[in-house]
């Protein structure tokens, strides 16, 4: 993948968030951006800056209020809550600071959840776990339960389970945020491994110790993107 | 499984689509439910004695109404008394046949039939004791009655002790003399054993008998009853005053109409029949009675089973909220999240009503088996009871799941954990 001319996975135009308040607030003002396959990107901003609300309107989980947001070319605006709903479960592989794995479910299953709502046959379901686990450092652990992991091994889980099914895009939101500095860069070099892979990385962060590690670092500040040279 | 509600737009993005199999939703939701199997069965148990309730209820009532009826039916349903019209003073009063039974029995649908007459006896006492005691009490004022052999039948008496009077002592007019239980007691007679003699006036009876049930003419268990026979040689009987019949059941309104001319063809208006009047509606009356009210104790119960499961589910639903933020992102849409939140309330409501089914029936047969009686159950009970189940689950999960999925995921991934 690294070798190919890279195209662009994610395009937003002048897109733009506004919450029907009173006043309303706009969240996402004019923004443009475009992620290549194979970035490795890092938003950063304060908090109230509108890097949620980016990282929402990316994942597909929140519908942005005007301008063009294009997912490897397709018009997410078009699309229905349903194929919303597949395009987050296919194509984009979400990292959450708090790790979201499910306490009753051992490692393995909480890596094979990324496929239910695919629609897809169970068939070598669990192959494809243990090799996401094993990307991740964790193929010796399967049938632990979360809870008895550290942090940083929990989110090599949930890292793991975003990997499943190779998606285009790595979501991360405060990837580190609950981590301790010494397992954050762990995480990060785990990125760092995956990033050689060829695999596209958007991070979300106000960490800018965290961001320089990425390779592309932008800012937002009050709904507006501002990319450092 | 694939909901399809929502047309596709192209083909090419019909791949893309979120789905789920059915194998995948149900393990999500076996999991969902067994993730806290303690919580999980305490909620069924809720919805387990609700239809256990309900089930043992209205099989008691069924059960216990049975036997209600049964009695009621049998006694009240079967029986004919015929008496003549009472006349004023001074008219010579009308009289029934000495054969009246013979006539009965000739009729179809008739199981038995007697006579029976007060015997007067001018006042006579009666007595077990050959000598006056002056310190206890030897003789008492008891009724006399006259019957007829077919008499102890009709009314369905019972021997306790020796036998009763048949035929021939009627036709001899023997001194033979049946007690009920309760002439027994005063005159001191437990046993016809060592055959005991009785007195009544000057004259001697040979006890023959003790009778210690009867089923109609309760009169009769404090009674010194003798043959008809010699009721009419030695004290001048002139007329039965009461014909008992016994009919089976569902002909006694026929008997009753054919009874004045098999009695007195002569004169039909002379008689006045005593027979069941509709029993049957008083019968509806009774158990629907018991119904109402076991319904609705079963319905409270189960009413609240149905809030259990609501209440829990909703708290469930509330504690999941990370879990299902998650999976939104992971690509469930919201009517995946209703189903999974819906399914997991159905199945807990499912297997509550087919344990409560199987307690309640065990409840029915156990209380009938301790009590000697029949144990009726609705057919349709067993199989109803956990359909029911399922539906309260489906109902009581309804509210919880909406709001689980109304739940944006932005704000379940950021506040769940």
């Amino acid at each position: 993948m690294p070798d190919q001319p890279p195209s662009p996975t994610i395009e937003l135009r002048e897109l733009s968030r506004v919450f029907p308040t009173e006043p309303p607030v706009r969240a996402l003002e004019g923004v443009d951006l475009t992620i290549y396959n194979g970035d490795w990107i890092a938003i950063e901003g304060p908090s109230g800056s509108g890097k949620s609300t980016l990282l929402n309107v990316l994942g597909c989980l929140d519908r942005h209020t005007s301008g063009t947001y294009l997912f490897e070319g397709m018009d997410v605006s078009t699309l229905t809550d349903r194929e919303r709903a597949g395009l987050r479960g296919r194509r984009i592989g979400f990292v959450f600071q708090s790790f979201h794995l499910l306490g009753h479910r051992s490692v393995l299953e909480n890596v094979m959840m990324a496929e239910v709502y695919r629609h897809q046959s169970r068939h070598e379901r669990r192959t494809r776990a243990t090799t996401a686990l094993e990307k991740v450092g964790l193929g010796h652990r399967p049938d632990f339960m979360p809870t008895r992991l550290s942090g940083g091994e929990q989110q090599r889980v949930a890292v793991a389970r975003a990997l499943l099914g190779a998606p285009s895009v790595l979501l991360c939101d405060e990837p580190t945020g609950n981590l301790d500095s010494k397992t954050s860069d762990m995480i990060l070099d785990l990125f760092a491994e995956l990033h050689e892979e060829g695999y596209t990385i958007a991070m979300i962060t106000h960490d800018s110790d965290i961001a320089q590690r990425a390779e592309r670092r932008i800012h937002i500040t009050d709904g507006h993107l501002q990319e450092a040279s | 499984m694939r909901f399809r509600f929502q047309r596709k737009k192209s083909t090419d993005r019909s791949g893309d689509l979120s789905g789920i199999t059915a194998v995948d939703l149900l393990d999500e939701v076996s999991a969902g439910l067994f993730a806290r199997p303690g919580r999980m069965i305490l909620t069924v148990s809720g919805t387990v004695i609700g239809i256990a309730a309900l089930v043992a209820t209205l099989g008691l009532a069924r059960t216990a109404g049975n036997r209600i009826l049964g009695r009621f039916d049998e006694l009240a349903a079967t029986e004919i008394y015929v008496t003549t019209q009472p006349v004023a003073d001074g008219e010579t009063p009308e009289h029934l046949p000495w054969d009246s039974p013979e006539r009965m029995q000739r009729l179809e649908g008739v199981v038995a039939a007697g006579n029976l007459a007060t015997v007067d006896t001018n006042g006579a006492l009666i007595s077990t004791s050959p000598i006056s005691d002056p310190a206890t009490q030897t003789e008492f004022e008891l009724p006399v009655q006259a019957a007829s052999p077919g008499m102890f039948n009709a009314v369905r008496a019972k021997v306790a002790n020796g036998r009763l009077i048949d035929e021939g002592n009627s036709q001899r007019a023997d001194h033979v003399a049946v007690l009920g239980s309760g002439a027994a007691i005063r005159l001191g007679i437990t046993s016809v054993a060592q055959m005991p003699a009785l007195r009544i006036g000057d004259e001697l009876y040979s006890i023959i008998g003790i009778i210690d049930r009867v089923a109609r003419q309760q009169d009769l268990m404090g009674a010194v009853i003798i043959p008809e026979g010699t009721a009419r040689k030695e004290y001048g009987v002139t007329t039965p005053d009461l014909v008992v019949i016994e009919t089976q059941i569902g002909a006694a309104t026929l008997i009753a109409k054919q009874t004045p001319l098999a009695l007195r063809p002569d004169n039909v208006t002379v008689l006045k029949i005593a027979s069941p009047s509709e029993p049957k509606r008083v019968k509806d009356a009774v158990v629907n009675d018991l119904n109402t009210l076991f319904l609705l104790l079963g319905g409270v119960s189960l009413l609240v089973g149905a809030i259990g499961i609501a209440n829990v589910t909703l708290v469930s639903v509330m504690e999941r909220t990370g879990e299902i933020g998650l999976r939104r992102a992971i690509g469930a849409t919201r009517l995946h999240i209703a189903t999974q939140f819906l399914l997991e309330s159905t199945s807990m409501g499912f297997v509550g009503g087919v344990i409560g089914a199987s307690l309640g029936t065990f409840v029915v047969v156990g209380v009938a088996a301790f009590q000697g009686w029949t144990p009726v159950l609705n057919p349709v009970m067993p199989i109803l009871a956990p359909v029911g189940g399922a539906v309260i689950g489906l109902l009581s999960g309804t509210y919880p799941a909406l709001r689980a999925a109304r739940m944006e995921p932005v704000a379940a991934l950021r506040t769940g954990t």
